[in-house]
């Protein structure tokens, strides 16, 4: 083999991840410019603010935001696992916002209203997403239902439902639930102390190893395992795997099911926290799951990319709030991430044009060695 | 009585011209999932000319403008759809989600940006309110109130079951969704054709948003997109076995389920039932969940829908 066969160019993930970063780049030149069109005197500043997110903070409140935006950051990177997770098998699972808002749902009724400690709370929120996500497989194998159009039915439904259930145990002053600090501290998630690390900010919990190490668990699956393998197959050739004897429905049902106990995860692993109480009131579906698919595809569809793309779209969400409220609003963020999910449909784009020029080259080369080779 | 069939007509207006939408796009080969986010943006223009077109320039000035307007903003925005997944052969599903939250973030900061500068700071909400230009809209009949969006509504209908049915156009649209390798072997530009179905998709769309945000309302709050609406019409759609006539029909059902949210407190026997709101908001999502999984299995999608067309492939 020859050197430039190994070059970081050829492979695959370097390609993926350059392939990302135009995406971040693009994503950001844009909102540059919309904050230009709305205001140019504090354009730059402000896009610095949100490129800067909790860094631009004095040291001990640095720190305090950098544990938040980990905490925030576990929902995300659990939603983008729900998502690729769904997608290798090839589900486009857009009712990861429903999944998530019944793991919510699940886990702060039952701590609410039935008094039950934390780890039986995250299961149960594990398996309201499961139900809901396994509903969608089902409709699809036995109906042949769109999955993207029955996940956004089951959005709507879900998003109802909660706020009907919640709404037995929000707080008679507010719309929100009621904090689990006050009514049922068994049902936060330990912390093991690692506030301490954070300026003692206590939502900082076991939720965050949990969800790394819920990322290295999907990447040993989907790469390591039998049922990986024809989650893979099934995606890439339905009647392929079909005919090898896979089977292909069951897998499906089974994936979605998955799926759907990963997002149900991701919320109890927030509201678990106490970082926020349920806002019973909420008209539209929380974004939360949509911003799982941003990070599912920013990562490249890799557990281990979602990682770094949950936590710096996290990061830019938080760096949103930062901006000149009197003059932009925070939204800026979402626009810019929604771009970013916008230019990565161009992924294989870009990494086509990237192969091609490596073929090109490859080709010119051989050509001149050949006409070297006879004169 | 005459109130639920006033909302059952206006909703129905809506997802008919946005499934009509849905379906131009789909039979040219192109799934469009971004619908929502189009309503959305046809919205935003539309309402914008209810804003700031004075209440003085009539009712014929005022329903023209606001059709046109919002059309020509859900045309452009489609457009997103159209380069990504005509030329440069994206995935459409990712395409069209994206477009849904670029939709309603983008209209979002617009507004706000709006309202801020306008109020110089004071104002940083994402409403914008058409009280009483939106009277000219409409005419009153007893209780009965008549928008001028229904007849457009129905007048698309036609124009849709011709284009599509009784033109050579059509034909050939229909073609590129089938069989796109075999209209390009008989001289038809697949491309165009998608950019077609593409764009007109985003003009009915964009209408569908107008009528939407103005059908109960005289407030819209662009921080809420059109509450999965878009995604109601695809639904219709696929229950419409894509055709304009069996699509109106559809969309009568679902019109009545989602305006039956807007009046049951009308109705002493449903009040008397105690079923929480929420229910019926539920409702319409429910009936068209049931609705699919009852017809999913014999429906017929356009064959070629969702591949990107290459000439070089087989």
């Amino acid at each position: 083999m020859k050197k430039e066969n190994t070059s970081l160019l050829r492979r695959d993930s370097f390609q993926t991840l350059l392939s990302s970063l135009v995406c971040v780049l693009g994503g950001l030149i844009v909102g540059y410019l919309v904050l230009l069109f709305i205001e140019p005197r504090g354009a730059s500043e402000a896009i610095f603010a949100v490129m800067k997110s909790f860094f631009r903070y004095p040291g001990s409140l640095k720190l305090k935001y950098f544990g938040q935006t980990l905490v925030r950051s576990v929902p995300l990177l659990m939603c983008a696992l729900s998502v690729l997770f769904a997608y290798k098998v090839g589900m486009f699972n857009i009712g990861v916002a429903g999944q998530y808002v019944a793991g919510a749902c699940a886990a702060l009724y039952a701590a609410l209203a039935w008094n039950l400690p934390w780890y039986l709370c995250l299961i149960l929120a594990m398996a309201a997403g499961a139900v809901l996500g396994a509903a969608a497989g089902f409709l699809k194998t036995q109906c042949n239902v769109n999955v993207v159009i029955s996940g956004i039915m089951l959005n709507w439904i879900m998003l109802y439902l909660t706020n009907l259930l919640l709404g037995t145990v929000k707080s008679p002053t507010s719309p929100y639930t009621k904090s689990l600090q006050g009514t049922n501290p068994g049902a936060l998630l330990p912390n093991l102390g690692m506030g301490r690390f954070f300026n003692n900010e206590r939502s900082v919990t076991i939720a965050i190893p949990l969800a790394v190490i819920m990322a290295v668990l999907i990447w040993v699956v989907l790469n390591k395992t039998k049922f990986g393998y024809e989650l893979k197959a099934t995606g890439n050739n339905y009647n392929a795997a079909r005919y090898a004897g896979m089977r292909e429905n069951r897998n499906i049902i089974l994936t979605m099911m998955i799926a759907g106990a990963l997002a149900g995860m991701g919320a109890g692993l927030l509201y678990l926290t106490g970082i926020e109480e349920w806002e019973t009131t909420i008209a539209s579906v929380p974004a939360m799951g949509f911003n799982g698919i941003a990070v599912a595809f920013l990562g490249g569809l890799s557990p281990l990319g979602s990682i770094l793309s949950a936590f710096f779209i996290q990061y830019i969400t938080f760096g949103g709030g930062n901006v000149d409220l009197q003059v932009y609003c925070s939204q800026i963020s979402s626009l810019i991430s929604s771009l970013i999910i916008y230019l990565c449909a161009f992924v294989a784009f870009f990494k086509f044009y990237i192969q091609a020029r490596i073929r090109r080259n490859d080709e010119k080369k051989a050509a001149e060695a050949k006409e070297g080779g006879e004169g | 009585m005459v109130l639920l069939l006033q909302y059952t007509l206006i909703f129905a207006s809506v997802l008919m011209l946005v499934a009509l939408g849905g379906c131009f796009a789909e039979r040219s080969g192109v799934i469009n999932i971004g619908l929502e986010g189009i309503m959305v943006i046809g919205a935003l223009g539309g309402a914008m000319v209810l804003k700031f077109l004075p209440v003085t320039v009539g009712t014929p000035v005022m329903v023209l403008s606001t059709v046109v307007v919002s059309a020509l903003f859900g045309s452009l925005f489609s457009l997103f759809l159209a380069v990504a997944a005509i030329n440069f052969k994206a995935d459409q599903t990712i395409t069209g989600t994206a477009m849904n939250m670029l939709a309603t973030a983008g209209a979002t900061v617009a507004v706000k940006a709006m309202n801020t500068a306008a109020s110089g700071g004071n104002d940083v909400s994402s409403e914008i309110a058409y009280t009483q230009t939106k009277d000219l809209l409409l005419v009153r009949f007893g209780g009965f109130e008549f928008n001028w969006f229904m007849p457009v509504a129905i007048l698309c209908l036609v124009v849709s079951y011709v284009v599509l049915y009784k033109s050579r156009f059509g034909l050939r649209l229909r073609a590129c969704g089938e069989h796109p390798q075999a209209a390009d072997s008989v001289g038809i530009n697949v491309y165009k054709m998608r950019y077609a179905g593409v764009l007109i998709s985003g003009l009915l769309g964009g209408l569908g948003g107008i009528v939407y945000i103005t059908a109960s309302v005289s407030v819209w709050k662009f921080e809420n997109g059109v509450s999965g609406f878009g995604f109601l019409a695809l639904a219709v759609m696929i229950f419409g076995g894509w055709h304009p006539i069996k699509i109106a029909l559809a969309s009568l059902l679902f019109g009545f389920c989602r305006a039956l949210g807007n009046v049951y407190s009308g109705f002493a026997f449903l009040t008397a039932l105690n079923v929480p709101s929420v229910v019926y908001n539920m409702l319409p999502y429910i009936i068209s969940l049931i609705v699919l999984a009852f017809t999913s299995k014999k429906s017929r999608a356009p064959k070629a829908e969702g591949i990107p067309y290459d000439k070089g492939s087989r």
